[in-house]
């Protein structure tokens, strides 16, 4: 499943970031050292910590996507940085565990 | 044995929000010169932690990488208030970050530990009052 499908099957705002990269798998958390050592390349990343020190994250650790879940607040300068180290985010009003559930019914369906 | 790549960076304690950018440029770098990526993620990961480090307890400092033929080298230098127990601080779970910085998501205690698991060596040179330097290898 890529990003964009991902983005309508789980009703996500895409905020910004490439839509058509391919998802492999999915982490939940919001420790950001512990998810410095968990999040996969191209997975799904679910989680509430929406500041910048996510996204450093993320250019680390180079997920498919960030989803910022339960609707937290998203500033301009976080997207900024996200832009310039080509990282994607998406966001939605559901929880953690509404998302996984909505993704593998979506997975289901693809397959 | 040909000439080492040296990266020099100077990490600033006075901005949270732009920790972690050495350790962007240093994946960038590598990436460039073409290194598997399990032993970026390792570098990655690992100099990342100490980067955070840094700026969470001791105003900044210092970061230097060398990629030798066989090995990557990681040094982190601080003039902060050094390790009291570095024991202690090597066990997962504890930590000394204050409230805020844990309401960023940091302080979970993972930062050495983690250090330690994603390199191959890791030694501590600390001393109270003067500062730390962290050594990590990673091997090539």
């Amino acid at each position: 499943m890529t990003v964009n499908e991902a983005v309508t099957a789980l009703g996500l705002t895409l905020l910004c970031g490439d839509g058509d990269r391919e998802i492999t798998g999915v982490y939940v958390g919001d420790l950001l050292s512990r998810c410095m050592s968990r999040v996969e390349e191209g997975c799904l990343w679910i989680t509430i910590m929406s500041n910048i020190n996510a996204v450093a994250v993320a250019a680390l650790t180079d997920p498919a996507c960030i989803i910022f879940a339960e609707d937290v607040e998203v500033e301009d300068e976080v997207l900024q940085r996200a832009r310039s180290n080509d990282i994607t985010i998406a966001q939605s009003t559901q929880d953690a565990y509404a998302l996984c559930v909505a993704y593998h019914n979506a997975c289901g369906d693809l397959s | 044995m040909s000439e080492a790549v040296k990266f020099h960076f100077d990490v600033d304690g006075s901005d949270f929000s732009s920790a972690g950018a050495a350790s962007v440029m240093v994946k960038k770098k590598l990436r460039q010169l073409g290194y598997p990526p399990e032993v970026i993620r390792k570098v990655s990961i690992a100099m990342y932690e100490g980067e955070i480090n840094m700026v969470i307890h001791a105003n900044g400092g210092t970061a230097d990488v060398e990629v030798y033929d066989d090995e990557i080298v990681i040094i982190l230098s601080d003039t902060g208030p050094g390790i009291p127990d570095v024991g202690l601080a090597m066990q997962e779970g504890y930590s000394t970050a204050r409230e805020n910085i844990r309401t960023l998501g940091f302080g979970a205690g993972m930062g050495l530990p983690n250090m330690k698991k994603y390199t191959d060596s890791m030694e501590i040179d600390t001393k109270i009052g003067e500062g730390t330097t962290i050594t990590m290898r990673v091997a090539l």
